[in-house]
């Protein structure tokens, strides 16, 4: 039981201070569980990242349990998702609660205004970024697919199942050919 | 009944979750704004705006607030529980048999095919946000809001932190419409 509640304190402290997403929860969770609490090693933590990646859901999710249950089995899974997943509920459900009251307040609402623009400029950065690393014929995809969703009304899972069934075609007849 | 419609969405929205907070922007406006009409574009950029400046995952922030938003605060458990489901699950099977799936052929060719597709539907979200179908949830409402969008994104090239971004965006708003 101790042993939970360390599990559950630990990501409740780094759940507390991961602003900004998943990847910015990534230097916190290597002091916390690989230099202090020495829970996993430095080679576990990097394998555990791709597959953190490569499965759904947001990674600091992702992380804690995979985490939790190399400490503790399925309970410690389930006490690390917990401790992650408290601090942002609480904190969004204040705001949520209060926030209908202050919303139409002059300041409140001139602030939100030049927070939208600022939004869509984080979110455009990536993008611009992701694209210096790829394949022409990816950037060509990645537009069709954003056009495909924003214009058409395309269903995004839809878009993924296809590029995953692609990827595993591909792989395939590559496969094939190693054969012959 | 809204708890199923509300569990089942953010059911959807954490098994097709992959790549990322922003590459879920795109699934969660798909289910939320477009296809149930919970809330409305602009709402949906206040709430991403929001995550951006408090902590936690963008897809667990919008499952809480906008389950609240819909049905209370049961609303907000029951979003947020069923978006950790699908991770919990197949992290889990993946935490007992990884060594079985590293580094196998197929999955990773699943994954790159997937990539592109991830890159598009951040672009899809972006352009969502950018030009919404209602007049009324605008981003950009005047050349004000352009200047901000072009400084925000040299200072996001420059690496400059996130939240400062957003906290120095909000100061400018006020200074500008209040």
């Amino acid at each position: 039981m101790r042993d939970l509640f360390e599990i559950f304190a630990t990501f409740f402290r780094i759940g507390v201070f991961t602003f900004g997403g998943g990847f910015a929860m990534i230097p916190l969770i290597q002091d916390a569980i690989i230099k202090r609490k020495r829970w996993i090693d430095e080679d576990t933590f990097t394998e555990l990242l791709i597959i953190a990646q490569s499965s759904p859901g947001p990674i600091a999710i992702n992380t804690a349990v995979f985490v939790g249950y190399k400490r503790r089995g399925t309970a410690g899974a389930f006490a690390a998702a917990l401790g992650t997943i408290i601090p942002s509920l609480v904190i969004i459900l204040i705001i949520a609660i209060y926030f209908a009251t202050i919303r139409q307040n002059v300041y409140i609402d001139s602030a939100f205004k030049g927070m939208r623009p600022a939004v869509v400029a984080l979110i455009v950065g990536p993008i611009l970024s992701l694209s210096r690393n790829i394949a022409t014929i990816n950037i060509i995809i990645a537009l069709i697919v954003g056009l495909a969703i924003w214009y058409w009304g395309f269903s995004p899972v839809w878009v993924l199942i296809a590029g995953a069934a692609v990827g595993l075609a591909i792989t395939a007849i590559n496969s094939r050919k190693a054969k012959n | 009944m809204i708890y199923l419609q509300l569990f089942l969405s953010y059911l959807k929205i954490g098994f097709f979750g992959f790549g990322g907070g922003y590459a879920m922007l795109s699934l969660i406006q798909q289910e939320v704004v477009v296809s149930r009409g919970w809330i409305t574009a602009a709402q949906f950029t206040d709430i991403v705006a929001i995550s951006q400046m408090t902590p936690g995952p963008i897809a667990i922030n919008s499952a809480t607030y906008i389950g609240y938003e819909v049905a209370g605060i049961w609303g907000s458990i029951i979003a947020t529980t069923a978006v950790c489901v699908p991770c919990f699950v197949v992290m889990l099977s993946l935490a007992k048999f990884y060594l079985r799936v590293r580094g196998n052929r197929y999955m990773e060719g699943a994954m790159n095919g997937m990539k592109p597709v991830l890159v598009g539907m951040i672009t899809a979200a972006a352009l969502l946000l950018m030009f919404p179908g209602d007049s009324d949830s605008a981003s950009f409402i005047d050349v004000w809001s352009w200047v901000i969008f072009g400084v925000c994104l040299m200072l996001n090239i420059l690496k400059v932190n996130p939240i400062l971004i957003i906290v120095l965006s909000a100061i400018v708003g006020v200074a500008i419409y209040a």
